[in-house]
Order: C-alpha cells, then structure tokens, then sequence
C-alpha cells in the first residue's frame, strides 16, 4: 500500500471545552490526501473550535490527530513536543486565516512575509529566497513590482493572496483555512475561489475548510461536514448534502440559501 | 569614599541577588535571565542596568573603567566613574590595559581585552526578536525552542530595500550556538571582537529586568546570507589624530564651513597611539 491509500488526516474523538460550555463535542473524520473537506454551520457551532485544535493553537481536553508523515509513519499532532510540531507546523501544514492581518506580518514587505518561512526552514541565501517569492507572487497573480511593498499598501483580496502565497511557500500538504473568503466582495471572491481551485489541482493539497458560506463549499470542496452546537450532525460528499439534505439542521441550512 | 552608603551603594542583599542572577548567565550563555532591578539615581536609558551589575561585581581592589560610546570623558562615563569613587572608593582609571571592570555604553575597547577583565555592557533592549514579536511570552517561547528563523526577516528586508545589510549596530548574533542575543547597541564593527573573547562580557538591562553574558572563550556568530555575507563598517581615510587605520572612526565637525575630522572613537586607544609616537620622535 502507498502513502496515497492511506488518510493522511485521522481525527478521533477531538473534544473541546470552555468551562462549562462544550464547544466541541467528541468528533471524529478522515481527509486524505489531495482532498478539500468543508466544514459547514452557524456562528458558535464549534467550526473554528475544531480548526483551531487541528492547528494546535488551543490545546484539545481529549482524543487524538493521526497526521502521516511523508515517509508513511503517522504522528498524533497533540502528543507530539512542541519543538517538533512548530517544524511540522512550518514545512508540512498551512494556515490561513479569516483576516489576512493575522495572518501577515504588516511591517514586513511582501518578499519578507513570503520569505519567511523559507528562511525558518533553513534557506541562507537571499537570491534564491527572492527569485522564490517572486514565483510566488506569479503564481497568485500579484504583480511582481509589489515584492517590496508592504502588505498594508495592499488590498483585501491582495492580502489574501499574499497570506496563501506564504502558506504555500513550503509545499505543505495540510493546508486549514477560516472563512478564506470572509469579507471580501463577491466578484474577489470568485477570483479567490478559482486561484484556491488551481492550487489545490496542481499542488495535490489535502485542504480542510471552514466555512459559513454553502457557495464556498459547493465549488471548493469534495466531502463536507456539517456542525451544530459542537457536533457534527451530518457528513458526506458536497453535492449529496447539499442536493439532498438528511438532518433537519441540514434541510434548514441549505432551504435558507437566497435564490438569486 | 562617602561612609553613609553601603559598599558600591546597592544593599548586600541585592548585590547577593544580583550575583545569582549573572552566575546563571554565565552557565546559559546568550540566555537572559530576569533580575529584580531596582532605582538607581541615574534614569533610565543611562546605564541603570550596567550600573547595578558593575556594583555587583565590584571589590576593594578592583580598577574601574567606563566609556560611552568609547570616550572616557563624556557625561554619562564620568558621572558613573566618580558614582563609583564616592560611593566604593574603587580605584579608577582611563587606560583600558589596567582596568579590571570596564562598563560600557555601546563599544568594546580596540585594545584586545584580556583574561580576567570584565566587560559590562548597557543595554537598553535585550530582546533580538522584538521587532517581529511583540509579546513577551512568545518571545521566550521562541528562544526556548530555538525557533529563530523570522530571525533572517529583518535581515531580508534589508537586503531587499537596501542591496545589502544595513543594519549597523545591534547586530544579532548567535552565541554558542544555541541562543540569539542582542549584543547592544554596539557597532557591528564590534561583534567580531565578542568572539572568543577572553575576558567576561556582562549585558544588564535595568529597565528591561535582563542580564545576559558571554562567557570567555566562547563562540559567537553573527548572523547573515550566504551572498550577503556579514561584513563590517570601513573608512577610506585612517584616525585624523592618531593615523589608525584599524579602528573605529567618529565624524567630527569642525567649522561651520564643511570641515569635519575622522578619528578614533576609543579615545584611550588614540591617546596611547600618540603617546608612543610623541615618545618615538
């Protein structure tokens, strides 16, 4: 059996609580190499809960996150020592947040934040980190006369760009993203959507997407979850959910879609 | 000596404090270990953290030096010179070969330092990551787990703006391989001399709660490209007074008509370079 039979994310019994409030109930899924799975449900439905446990930035009460390594040994992300996860975190994860301003360092040019993980990694020598970036601003259609300026002289869906740009920089093969498309007007958003669609094709990416926009998952996404009150209520491929909605919560979500 | 002042002014206590606090400095090279600063009668941004190393350092026998920006005669090296003549009665002295304790504010003598000198430094920033991370949990957190790739960021955008590395002073090192350090603000034309060096260099922050050192004899690197290679600042033209063409130079202006001179910044070491000259001649 290869690395690519295998999932490359195994999720089991992930759980999450704030105090009293349980924000994510005991959860479980597969995602498997090259495959985009959303995650669909109203404000306070545990999405980013689960997002931010699978990027380890708050710490899971239980359960566990088989990732597989290139060299076919699966790891659980939330045993591991911290010194090693940040690694992992830099060469094989990306993580791309709602508002690019989390994402980015603001003081730092476009070259800079693109850069940046490659030198984490190891990268010394400036040539080579440049030509790089420049690749990249290329590859997510930003002009490479920008290179030098800083993000703040950008606009919205150029930020947004830069900070996927960034993520993308190490060829990772988990990329996590929050609501990529949030705030963003509709016809940059299109323009967003078909960017993310070409990168997730050519560089293989297993993606999992957080989303409240049913649209976003419909053209991004392969398999979908769908979460209420920190449980996942319904699970299946894209179009079999949304065409042909099973739980109550989920008929309710896709009825109330504005018919344009 | 003013009798109504503990010992080099600071209560034993604290000075006892303070002593732990650099011992483990000294086992963790590059790491900067948190101490209970205190006021000091010089404000902040004066040497407050120098000043309370050096007083914990200081013995009956001890020879003081201390330079800022590498004269012994400016305000700041004058007043914590005669500070520490009133209140330990320390023997002082201009000349960088017989001093046992050098406080300084941001130069290393040109002189080689030798063993069992003491070199203080004052530092007004001790955290190299700073500009990229502005919280002080993250920041230990990076140090802890060596994680000090956005270290060559601010280098890159030097580089990017520049052609080449401007950063000039506060240059980042790493220090025994292990930590990144803020050497102060020293030229960089002075980190190669923290390298191997056989005297001990103390950092104190007093406003910043931070010692760190640099124990003898140890490896110290500064960081860089491999097509930018770290390089010093040159002159074109050598010391306007001692004709030094190996040291580091101040502009001097002159007149109010364009006339300025280049010379030595260390002024002891300009001083004994003309001395043997004069003694030559």
């Amino acid at each position: 059996m290869s690395v690519r039979d295998l999932p490359l994310l195994e999720v089991r019994d992930l759980a999450k609580s704030y105090g009293d409030l349980q924000a994510l109930k005991p959860t479980g899924f597969d995602l498997w190499p090259g495959e985009v799975l959303a995650i669909v449900g109203e404000s306070g439905s545990g999405k980013t809960t689960l997002l931010s446990c699978l990027a380890g930035h708050v710490p899971a009460d239980g359960g566990s996150v088989r990732f597989r390594l290139r060299n076919g040994e699966d790891v659980d992300l939330l045993q591991m020592a911290e010194a090693e996860r940040r690694l992992l975190a830099r060469t094989e994860f990306g993580l791309v947040h709602q508002n690019p301003r989390d994402g980015l360092r603001l003081n730092i040019s476009a070259g800079g934040n693109i850069g940046e993980r490659l030198m984490a990694v190891g990268w010394r020598h400036f040539g080579r980190i440049r030509a790089e970036a420049l690749a990249w601003l290329d590859r997510v259609e930003i002009d490479r006369s920008r290179v030098d300026d800083l993000p703040r002289a950008f606009s919205g869906g150029m930020q947004q760009r830069l900070q996927i740009a960034r993520n993308l920089v190490t060829r990772p093969r988990l990329v996590l993203m929050d609501e990529p498309t949030g705030g963003l007007d509709v016809s940059v958003q299109a323009r967003l959507l078909d960017l993310l669609r070409r990168l997730v094709a050519e560089l293989d990416l297993a993606v999992v997407i957080v989303t409240h926009d049913l649209a976003v998952a419909r053209l991004l996404s392969h398999r979908m979850l769908v979460m209420r009150r920190g449980q996942v209520v319904e699970q299946g491929l894209t179009d079999r959910v949304l065409d042909d909605p099973q739980h109550p919560y989920s008929q309710l979500l896709v009825s109330s879609i504005l018919a344009a | 000596m003013s009798s109504t002042y503990n010992f080099a002014y600071l209560d034993e206590q604290t000075k006892r404090m303070l002593r732990r606090a650099i011992l483990k400095a000294v086992a963790i090279p590059g790491y900067q270990v948190p101490f209970a600063s205190r006021d000091m009668p010089l404000p902040y941004g004066w040497g407050t953290g120098g000043i309370q190393v050096t007083a914990a350092l200081l013995g009956q026998d001890d020879v003081l030096k201390v330079i800022d920006q590498g004269a012994d005669d400016t305000t700041n090296a004058v007043s914590i010179r005669a500070f520490f003549a009133r209140t330990a009665g320390v023997a002082t002295t201009e000349r960088t070969a017989e001093a046992t304790v050098i406080q300084t504010r941001h130069r290393i003598p040109e002189r080689p330092l030798h063993a069992g000198q003491i070199l203080v430094f004052q530092v007004p920033i001790p955290e190299p990551l700073r500009f990229l991370e502005p919280r002080e949990r993250e920041t230990r957190r990076m140090h802890g787990l060596a994680d000090y790739g956005a270290m060559h960021v601010k280098l890159y955008e030097d580089v990017a703006r520049m052609g080449r590395i401007t950063t000039s002073f506060a240059y980042p090192v790493k220090v025994a391989g292990r930590y990144v350090m803020d050497p102060s603000p020293i030229p960089k034309f002075d980190n190669p001399k923290l390298h191997d060096c056989p005297a001990l260099q103390l950092f104190g922050a007093g406003r910043e709660k931070r010692v760190y050192a640099i124990p003898p004899h140890t490896t110290v690197e500064s960081l860089d490209f491999e097509d930018h290679p770290f390089e010093v600042q040159r002159w074109d033209r050598p010391c306007g007074l001692c004709g030094s063409t190996k040291s580091y130079l101040d502009e001097v202006v002159t007149d109010d008509r364009g006339g300025r001179l280049f010379c030595c910044s260390d002024t002891d070491f300009c001083r004994e370079r003309r001395d043997r000259m004069e003694a030559g001649r």
